[in-house]
């Protein structure tokens, strides 16, 4: 990755200020190392840049914390770190006042490590329900991995809600159990009429402690827990996880294996842009869609269970590589029957829900998210895509073995749910010929490669796109060769809020189908 | 008159008990008509059997009214039920045949549910409230103008009069009588909550108008008014195909003729069925507030077939 002049004019630019510190010294790409007092000016710097922001996590390393936050700027990532030492007080300035995606980081650092950050204005608690106190804070060292729980976690009733007052205005609970087979998450609407004044997302029902349990794990033991993470991003997670590794070992997967694991990327992707677009078309009452293109997903997915051994391919990959060889002659051969058959149903398919008038009036206009907010909340993956944000890991930062092929990433500047849903169907027509020319140039050889433990603490970073959008993940490693930090950062992080935002001139029944057009994760923003 | 006893409760019945075959059948069909294989034609048996076996859940704040309701309701579905003509003329039969008794009827049950919804106070309910009285007021003026526009043909209120009216003058081809086959085609679907109205399949409470309603009813409450619903459904469904489509009731009780008119009448709402799944397949749910405009075009082809008649007249 060459350092593109934006880049270097910005790192140049906070030399001169002597903004970074002297001892630059980090074990990852782009990365600059700066003094507390300095978190806000050098963030103020970095968005005049146009930088996009990419999460924000912090570290524990012996006597400091480390926070790290992420950047996006054209075509190359820049982490920007630093330490607050435990002696002083663990206060930084928020930075939610220049990124608005950043208040949720903040909050959830806030809740796992204590870390105040100061002028945020949504200084509640986000991932932490009422399993833990105030003053615990799970993620530091000191808290016992098994935690003090006694039981049974308490209801959780005293999170202070914004409320709307006025004539006719009330209040509508949905959730967290909802009637379909989905995650828990819970909707606060504050409607008159119909109308949705203000919507307000409560997650955090699905922590389960991911950031935690990896702690002291081995290598191999965290990719299988990055598998299970997000049920429907397996392959998109411990992928993301196995180049955060690589790239902290310094080592390569042989070619061969990196072509298996992008063929499971994809196979991941169309079976989710496959389900997504029919549990869309159900939401309107469309059920015809529904059932033709969960069928199809059916067949998708039983192939997956047949070559791969998993429905949803989770434990497909390894360090360096991928489990096993998944893909002799014969695999390759089911694979490229199913190709052809599946683009012209997926095409015949658009063709009926593009023409059907009905359907069209129901999600034209539903749910716009128009660019402007697609930016300040930093969307990613296809709702990002609907609404003219032309962005994808594959083709803008690639990674191998993307780079070596033309991506097409479609864009649409619409921003409603129709968009949303469209842009899912030309990915699927988009993957499937990615997949076909993956399977043309299918390299022999290995597809697993030793490797060695470097005996000191180190760290990297993997970004992916996963069919929801960019996947970070952040992995750090002890001396031991244990882990010592993971932090996956889904996508959702970002996308939940579009769904907030986009909600605001709808109406409550037009809900469930813009929740749908955005699916976000729980379990990965959960943790 | 014992025989007319007979007859009616026989016809009632029959209504009642087939009701929840014909949702199974159409139900069926809409499983075939999008190629997967269908429940059995008696699944709803089933889950009514289900529901009255089970426990019956009340909230602890639910007033009489939540209790009364889907007793009343199924009870006011199975009067009208005995009032509308199946197989046999309803001169032949017993009881009041007013059409605007029975849209009075109808709005009777439709009051006692939203309030029945409103009593125990949950969101969802109130929603669901407001929403089935959103499309009633729209729903029932039009209905009304139907049932006007078929009495000003026949000069009568009776529906055994314009029932033997229409027949007698074989008026189905009428363009009077076609605006206002139509407009009681919207306004069945409005009323029966089915696409692209309302979505009686759907598992989400914020696009619910019905459904929306019933929710916290569980067990045999559950079971009453699953059952009611489906009983208005054949009601309309009967009502439109002896009302619009060809083929004279009968008026003589004998066997044959009540079988062969029985036939003609099981081909009818066959094809009725056939006809409502399609549109079904075809169509999303509507846009909520689309629905005012579907039944303000529904009232205004009623309006349109009244003054059609007035005219040529």
């Amino acid at each position: 990755m060459g350092t593109p002049n934006i880049l270097f004019r910005l790192l140049e630019e906070l030399n001169n200020r002597q903004l970074l510190k002297a001892d630059s010294s980090i074990d990852y790409c782009p990365a600059v190392d700066i003094e507390p007092i300095h978190w806000l000016a050098v963030t103020h710097m970095i968005q005049q840049y146009q930088a996009r922001f990419a999460g924000l996590w912090v570290k524990e390393l012996d006597n400091a914390f480390y926070v790290i936050a992420c950047f996006y700027i054209e075509k190359n990532y820049l982490f920007v770190r630093t330490a607050l030492h435990k002696k002083t007080p663990l206060r930084l300035p928020s930075l939610s006042c220049l990124y608005l995606a950043s208040s949720r980081f903040e909050r959830h650092a806030h809740d796992l490590f204590g870390i105040e950050f100061t002028g945020n204005e949504d200084s509640r608690r986000w991932t932490r329900h009422q399993a833990w106190s105030a003053n615990q804070y799970p993620l530091r060292k000191d808290f016992p991995k098994a935690g003090y729980s006694t039981g049974k976690t308490p209801t959780d009733k005293t999170y202070p809600f914004l409320q709307a007052t006025g004539e006719g205005v009330c209040e509508v609970p949905v959730g967290p159990i909802h009637a379909g087979i989905i995650e828990p998450g819970h909707f606060r609407f504050q409607i008159a009429g119909e109308d949705i004044l203000y919507l307000e997302e409560r997650l955090g029902y699905l922590h389960k402690g991911i950031e935690k349990t990896a702690e002291g794990k081995d290598i191999s033991d965290l990719i299988h827990l990055a598998s299970h993470v997000s049920g429907d991003c397996a392959v998109s997670y411990a992928w993301s996880a196995c180049m955060a590794i690589e790239s902290a070992l310094q080592i390569t997967a042989p070619d061969r294996a990196l072509f298996i694991r992008a063929i499971l990327a994809e196979r991941e992707r169309i079976a989710n842009h496959l389900w997504d677009a029919a549990a869309i078309c159900n939401d309107v009452g469309f059920a015809f869609a529904y059932y033709q293109l969960g069928r199809l997903r059916e067949l998708w997915l039983r192939t997956n269970a047949q070559l791969f051994g998993h429905r949803l391919l989770m434990n497909c990959l390894a360090i360096s590589g991928v489990q096993k060889d998944y893909l002799p002659e014969s695999a390759v051969q089911v694979i490229r029957q199913e190709l052809k058959p599946l683009e012209k149903e997926v095409g015949e398919l658009e063709r009926i829900l593009n023409s059907n008038a009905s359907l069209q009036n129901r999600l034209k206009t539903t749910g716009i998210l128009s660019s402007d907010i697609a930016q300040a909340v930093g969307a990613l993956g296809y709702v990002g895509k609907a609404s003219g944000i032309d962005f994808d890991v594959r083709r803008d930062a690639p990674y191998a073995p993307y780079h070596q092929f033309k991506i097409d990433s479609p864009v649409l500047s619409e921003g409603d749910v129709a968009a949303r849903l469209s842009i899912r169907l030309k990915e699927i027509v988009n993957s499937l010929q990615l997949i076909d020319a993956l399977l043309k140039d299918l390299p022999a050889g290995d597809y697993q490669t030793g490797w060695k433990m470097p005996h000191r603490a180190t760290s990297g970073i993997g970004i992916v796109e996963s069919w929801r959008g960019e996947l970070l993940t952040f992995v750090g490693l002890d001396s031991l060769g244990k882990i010592s930090r993971y932090f996956p950062r889904d996508p959702s992080w970002f996308n939940w809020l579009a769904l907030e935002r986009l909600i605001y001139h709808d109406i409550v029944p037009d809900f469930p189908v813009c929740n749908k057009s955005i699916n976000g994760s729980y379990s990965g923003c959960d943790l | 008159m014992m025989s007319r006893i007979v007859y009616s409760f026989l016809q009632t019945s029959l209504i009642i008990a087939c009701a929840p075959l014909f949702v199974g059948f159409i139900k069926m069909l809409k499983c075939w008509l999008q190629n997967r294989s269908a429940p059995s034609v008696f699944q709803r048996y089933r889950d009514l059997r289900k529901l009255f076996h089970k426990q019956t859940i009340i909230a602890h704040h639910a007033s009489w009214i939540f209790r009364f309701a889907p007793y009343l309701i199924f009870s006011i579905t199975v009067l009208i039920a005995s009032a509308i003509p199946l197989i046999i003329s309803p001169s032949k039969t017993i009881g009041f045949t007013d059409v605007i008794l029975i849209a009075g009827l109808f709005g009777l049950s439709r009051f006692f549910l939203a309030l029945a919804a409103l009593d125990i106070g949950t969101s969802f309910g109130g929603m669901g409230a407001s929403r089935e009285m959103t499309v009633a007021t729209l729903a029932e003026p039009a209905l009304m103008i139907a049932f006007f526009s078929l009495a000003m043909m026949a000069s009568s209120t009776r529906l055994d009069v314009i029932t033997t009216y229409l027949s007698a003058h074989s008026l189905w081809f009428n363009p009077s009588m076609l605006f206002v086959a139509i407009a009681f085609a919207m306004i069945a679907v409005a009323e029966t909550g089915r696409i692209p109205v309302d979505n009686p399949a759907t598992h989400l409470e914020l696009t619910m108008i019905h459904e929306a309603m019933i929710l916290e009813y569980s067990g045999r409450h559950l079971a009453l008014i699953e059952w009611a619903a489906q009983i208005k459904l054949l009601i309309y469904i009967t009502l439109f195909a002896n009302l619009f489509l060809p083929f004279p009731l009968i008026n003589q009780l004998s066997l044959s003729a009540m079988g062969l008119n029985g036939g003609i009448v099981i081909m009818k709402l066959l094809l009725l069925a056939f006809v409502l799944v399609l549109a079904e397949t075809h169509l999303a749910k509507l846009r909520l507030f689309r629905v005012p405009l579907l039944l303000n075009m529904a009232f205004l082809l009623c309006l349109l077939g009244l003054l059609m008649h007035v005219i040529t007249n």
